[in-house]
């Protein structure tokens, strides 16, 4: 006698703990096995891209800061570079510096949050207990540089808003000097984990390969074994007067990913010192007074000061027309802006490129074969955040 | 050998002369316009040649001109992880063409392509799964072109009465106001020189 057997349709999520978000997931299974997944994205859609085409370009900046909301600054950056290259200004040095400072305080924001939600979907509490307090560390700094914890808008067209509160460098060079020792405490629960290893180890495999293929960037290459890092490969801003080195996997599995955003944050740490050791005085943001608003004292003194301010906030300015594509390595991979100015004082289109939205389109591939529970293991270690895969 | 932009656009255009209608160079970015008809084969030129190797596909895009005939640009975006190299593949289309898809090329394309359709209503021919990818289910209309009001036509939300969540058209309070602040004045070139000025008397100083 022949035995027929049905596949099994689940609906997983759109409201689930593990689903890192709104992810709606058709699964077709037989018995525990995957056979199919067709990911629901875009329930987090809000239109930035549409809404961005009719604010002036520094309305713009905040939105970036709502795509990734794990390393806001990151996302900033990439718009930022696609403005000033268009505008053909420069960024002071110091400026520089502390972009890079910033970026990489993103980072490790962003892996913090990943590598211990991916042990809790795994089975592991206490990482994300321990983990979520340095971030909370790390979002003061935010706080005392821009205002806010999360939502920066720190980063703009020609430099950063404003320079660095006195005692900041200090109190995170403090940090980076003990940071090392909460990752090796990090990695004592995890890395030579049982449970963890058994739940990571040889799940989700890419190939060299499929991950060029699936146009995977980041974390997600890297993992694979490609030495691909845009810092390093595409250098931006001063990333180049840095000596750093790029970790990278071996058998493109979970746990190597994890591997890798561990490593990443050590490196992070290095590159911070480095940064603040480095950190050179001078202006942070250009002096283009036609870009850059006046200091709020010259606005009480200077009668053109007031004027630019005036029309920098009413009317903007205005953007030389062409067509540019900036990338910058955010934490998750490749973010990049394609940006077309038509010499008015709004973008005529900025696309977003988010990395999480090719990692998720290979869930498919990833997971074919898998079986149920490692569903949220491959999702943990995709990196997927919401607020820009549906932007 | 490093391949540069500019020995990416020889290599290019000698090899696919026909095929290739437009070639420039902007703020170091290779930019290059072909036929809808050659669109495959040029990629696939580009992905196997031995000097270019654009082995990844960033994005695909599309911008709305409205008042061109041909209304559509579209828009790839390919890297070269061997050569470290970028290039930016245009097409031009009008609103009724169906584009053929990369899907085959590439796998990274299948949502691209949905997302360009969502967003535009741009069709693609066998592409396997042309659904909407970003918006509601069930939703009308292109959101990024640039007829679509920016409100939306329709907004959500939870009825009591009905106990369900409903659809109803766009009711706003006030009209939605786009202040253009936009003033006729083209500005001065001098704030430039005015730097350049100041940064040689730093210089000097240090």
């Amino acid at each position: 006698m022949i035995k027929k057997t049905k596949t099994m349709n689940l609906n997983f999520g759109p409201q689930h703990p593990a689903a890192h978000g709104v992810l709606r997931l058709i699964l077709e299974l037989d018995g525990e096995v995957v056979e199919k997944i067709d990911p629901h994205i875009g329930l987090l859609h809000r239109g930035t891209e549409k809404l961005i085409e009719h604010k002036t370009y520094t309305q713009a900046i905040p939105y970036f800061d709502r795509l990734d909301y794990v390393s806001p600054m990151n996302q900033e950056h990439a718009f930022a570079l696609a403005v000033e290259k268009l505008l053909a200004i420069e960024v002071p040095i110091r400026g520089q510096y502390i972009r890079v400072l910033f970026c990489e305080i993103g980072r490790i924001l962003s892996h913090l949050l990943n590598i211990t939600t991916q042990a809790l979907d795994v089975g592991a509490l206490t990482p994300s207990l321990w983990g979520f307090e340095e971030r909370e560390t790390l979002m003061t700094f935010y706080e005392r540089v821009s205002g806010s914890r999360l939502h920066a808008n720190y980063f703009r067209p020609g430099g950063v808003h404003k320079d660095l509160p006195r005692g900041l460098t200090d109190d995170i060079f403090s940090f980076c000097n003990n940071f090392p020792k909460i990752l090796d405490d990090l990695e004592t629960l995890l890395t030579d984990n049982r449970i963890f290893k058994q739940r990571n180890v040889d799940i989700g495999i890419v190939t060299q390969q499929e991950a060029l293929d699936f146009s995977f960037s980041g974390v997600m290459l890297r993992g694979s074994g490609v030495s691909w890092d845009l810092r390093k490969s595409q250098p931006y801003e001063c990333y180049k007067d840095f000596n750093f080195k790029i970790p990278i996997g071996k058998n493109g599995d979970c746990y190597d990913r994890y591997l890798c955003r561990m490593e990443e944050m050590r490196v992070s740490v290095k590159i911070i010192k480095e940064c603040i050791k480095k950190m050179p005085p001078g202006p942070v943001k250009s002096i283009d007074g036609k870009i850059i608003p006046p200091k709020k004292d010259d606005i009480k003194k200077s009668m053109e000061a007031l004027i630019h301010h005036f029309k920098l906030f009413s009317e903007g300015y205005r953007v030389p027309k062409g067509e540019i594509y900036t990338a910058v390595e955010a934490p998750k991979g490749e973010f990049g802006v394609y940006l077309i100015a038509d010499g008015s004082n709004k973008p005529y289109k900025c696309k977003i490129r988010a990395p999480g939205f090719s990692h998720l389109q290979a869930m498919d591939y990833l997971l074919k074969g898998h079986m149920l529970a490692d569903v949220p293991a491959v999702l943990g270690s995709l990196d997927i955040v919401f607020g820009e895969v549906d932007r | 050998m490093t391949v540069t932009v500019h020995n990416l656009e020889k290599i290019v255009n000698s090899a696919l002369t026909t095929s290739v209608k437009k070639s420039e160079i902007n703020l170091n970015q290779l930019f290059i316009e072909v036929d809808i008809e050659n669109l495959i084969s040029v990629i696939l030129f580009l992905k196997t040649n031995e000097k270019c190797k654009f082995k990844q596909l960033i994005d695909i895009t599309a911008v709305d001109y409205p008042q061109n005939e041909k209304r559509f640009k579209l828009i790839y975006l390919f890297l070269s992880l061997e050569n470290n190299l970028r290039i930016i593949v245009n097409i031009n289309i009008d609103e009724k063409i169906v584009v053929p898809s990369l899907t085959k090329i590439f796998s990274s394309s299948n949502w691209m392509e949905r997302e360009v359709f969502d967003m535009y209503g741009i069709s693609f021919k066998d592409h396997p799964d042309l659904r909407r990818i970003l918006t509601d289910y069930g939703f009308k209309g292109f959101p990024l072109r640039k007829d679509f009001p920016l409100t939306g036509h329709n907004e959500v939300r939870y009825s009591e009465d009905k106990k369900k969540v409903v659809y109803e058209s766009v009711k706003l309070d006030q009209e939605y106001r786009d202040f253009n602040f936009e003033s006729p004045w083209e500005g001065t070139k001098y704030i430039k020189k005015e730097t350049e000025k100041i940064k040689s008397s730093d210089d000097k100083k240090n």
